[in-house]
């Protein structure tokens, strides 16, 4: 297979400025990540600093309603609220191994800017986030707490303003600032070889998850399900699984208002193939290859683009890949925090809600896990806002 | 040094210029920009100021090697409703009525989209001697160079100050044309002064090179080429031209200034 490539997807479209750059990455992802020193420190990171293993809960009462075992894979209770530490620490301290002095990412819902800024906190590293200003709007929380840890915030006021503009606007200060920063590339997307760097940091979800769930019933589960973005959480959560044929890999992409022709964040589902961000993969766009702007009620499952290892996937068979809408993952939210306890993000409320959705289609007694890839404090406004009226309702019943 | 085996219509035209004792001038303009009557306008007017090879700008919604000045009038363009189809029928149309050559420059995924086999049919149509895609690397462009070059058109290498000799050396030995070497860690936009670093990358180019040495992005005036001497072969200019033309300035005064 050619380098970087995922079947058809993958690659390196990206200037040729760039290229020196990807190839000292490429280099430090073969000689520096398997070394002994850099796993026994990241491991310990994580252990000490983040506090894995995150637990894999079941959901007692919600099981009982839907007549199999849900399980969550708890990153929501990771340092920072997701499971993007888990990378943000690998790449940071990569970039202490590298000798660059600073951190450069973008970010969508925050919650990678917040990720980054707190690793770059924890090993001296200066740190620069662009975020789209639709976002620095909508996740204000977020922002908050990335100023707090001293991060650099560059709102970008270009095209969407959200996500895709704010890979835009990283990449191109990573080709003027490519000699002191490392770009903390935020999910398993973009030009090789991010996508296999990220999935490597956060691979550690589906292998705990595995051993965990062996432990606890003595079998595999029937399906790992989990929200795609750019597709970190998932790949993370998959990874130890794809070579288990018999475990379901279900990745959930957002349907946006579910509305005929609306804006989307489903590119497997109703996206073509082509080239966005250095990668070749499965991409929203017009017939004239022009980006489409996307739509999720979650800021960070709102991107055009879906990582080239899940466009292959998709290819191949190996996973399958739902939709779930604005509505019904706001009503995930609700279930899952009312019924359990836990209030998940909104981008994890959509992998909760295609299990809710698509329980008839789940046999009886079934074990399945959903990554809970991020906790919902940070979706407080925009859940309030959507679920007013509602929460109205229900205040007094609980 | 390597020689190409193939030679263009793009490299003839920038040794000619050379014979005659002056810097190639390549001007690039947005398809479509400012709007896509005044576009042909303005087109005719480079053609007629003395442009050598004139960079047609096929505007991408997302292009991530661009600075604010280009991404802004691509995102006009776009607005005002061009499209690769709307430019190729527009220069075929007009084929043969410019002195200058044409390249295409532009972000792969319209050229995708579009077909490429198709594309390099209807860019021959159209009269176009080239391309020059900024997120399409050596790496990555085996099979997109040999349905140009099997139409006698170019790709046209981008190199910088930090591409090695060994990587220029293998973008020689595949390359017709000429070579575009980016004067900045940075994406275009016009500048002020250029780093130490770029005669070094100059030497460079001129050494793994048998093409014209066009420098480009952040080049606004004559007077900033004194120093390079006879280590470039063209100039490209971009930005500088986007702005002249959004402050309803003439092109013809813009292109006298080269004269
Ligand atoms: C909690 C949470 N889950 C999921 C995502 C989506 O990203 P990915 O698809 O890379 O996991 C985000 C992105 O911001 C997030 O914050």
């Amino acid at each position: 297979m050619k380098k970087g490539y995922f079947g058809d997807f993958g690659g390196q479209f990206v200037a040729e400025l760039l290229i020196p750059p990807l190839r000292e990455l490429e280099h430090a992802l073969k000689t520096i990540v398997p070394s002994p020193e850099f796993q026994a420190e990241f491991t310990a990171l994580l252990k000490d600093y983040v506090g894995r293993k995150s637990p894999l809960t079941l959901c007692p009462s919600l099981s009982k309603e839907l007549g199999f075992n849900l399980w969550l894979k708890r990153e929501d209770l990771n340092h920072t609220g997701s499971h993007k530490i888990n990378n943000t620490l690998g790449q940071a301290l990569l970039t202490k191994y590298m000798g660059k002095p600073a951190l450069l990412t973008e970010t969508g819902a925050g919650m990678n800017g917040v990720a980054t800024a707190t690793a770059a906190r924890a090993l001296d590293l200066d740190c620069i986030v662009f975020m789209g200003a639709t976002d620095v709007a909508r996740q204000s929380h977020n922002v908050r707490r990335m100023q707090l840890l001293g991060a650099e915030i560059v709102p970008v006021q270009n095209g969407t303003k959200t996500l895709k503009d704010a890979i835009n606007e990283a990449l191109r200060y990573w080709i003027a600032e490519q000699r002191t920063h490392h770009y903390c590339f935020g999910t398993a997307a973009g030009p090789h070889p991010f996508p296999t760097l990220v999935r490597e940091f956060q691979a550690v979800v589906g292998r705990e998850a595995r051993e965990q769930m062996l432990e606890k019933t003595g079998e595999l589960p029937y399906a790992v399900v989990a929200c795609v973005g750019g597709g970190s959480n998932a790949i993370g959560a998959f990874h130890a699984f794809v070579p288990d044929a018999g475990v379901r890999l279900i990745g959930v992409e957002a349907a946006g208002t579910g509305e005929k022709g609306c804006f989307n964040s489903a590119p497997l589902n109703l996206g073509s193939p082509g080239v966005l961000h250095g990668q070749m993969t499965m991409l929203l766009q017009d017939d004239d290859g022009q980006i489409l702007p996307s739509h999720s009620v979650a800021a960070g499952l709102d991107y055009p683009g879906v990582g080239p290892e899940h466009a292959h996937l998709h290819a191949s068979g190996r996973a399958t890949y739902g939709t779930v809408n604005d509505a019904q993952a706001l009503n995930a939210f609700m279930r899952l925090t009312r019924a359990e306890g836990i209030m998940p993000a909104l981008e994890s409320s959509h992998a909760v809600a295609w299990v809710l959705e698509n329980r008839d289609q789940i046999p009886r007694g079934a074990n399945v896990i959903v990554n809970l890839s991020g906790r919902g404090d940070k979706d407080m406004d925009i859940i309030e806002e959507s679920l007013g009226s509602l929460l109205g309702q229900q205040g007094s019943k609980g | 040094m390597t020689t190409s085996s193939q030679t263009s219509r793009l490299t003839d035209r920038i040794c000619a210029a050379n014979k005659a004792g002056r810097k190639a001038l390549i001007p690039f303009l947005p398809g479509g920009f400012p709007d896509r009557e005044s576009f042909w306008t303005h087109l005719a007017a480079l053609d007629a100021g003395g442009a050598d090879i004139i960079e047609v700008g096929v505007p991408f919604s997302d292009p991530c090697a661009d600075g604010p000045v280009v991404e802004k009038a691509s995102i006009q363009a776009l607005e005002m409703g061009t499209t690769l189809k709307w430019l190729l029928e527009g220069l075929r149309e007009r084929a043969g009525q410019y002195q200058a050559e044409l390249v295409l420059m532009g972000y792969l995924n319209p050229f995708l989209q579009y077909g490429f086999e198709k594309l390099a049919d209807d860019a021959v149509a159209a009269g176009v001697s080239g391309f020059i895609i900024p997120d399409l690397p050596l790496d990555e462009d085996a099979p997109y160079r040999a349905i140009l070059q099997g139409r006698g058109m170019s790709l046209v290498p981008l190199v910088g100050l930090n591409t090695d000799l060994e990587r220029m050396q293998a973008y020689a030995a595949v390359s017709t044309g000429y070579v575009y070497v980016v004067s900045v860690l940075g994406t275009t936009g016009a500048r002020e002064s250029f780093p130490a670093e770029l005669a070094d990358a100059l030497a460079r180019a001129r050494k793994a090179f048998d093409l014209p040495i066009a420098l480009g992005f952040g080049i606004k005036e004559p007077a900033q080429l004194a120093v390079f001497g006879d280590t470039i072969d063209a100039v490209i200019f971009g930005s500088a031209l986007i702005t002249h033309v959004r402050e309803k300035g003439s092109v013809d005064a813009f292109m006298a200034r080269w004269a």
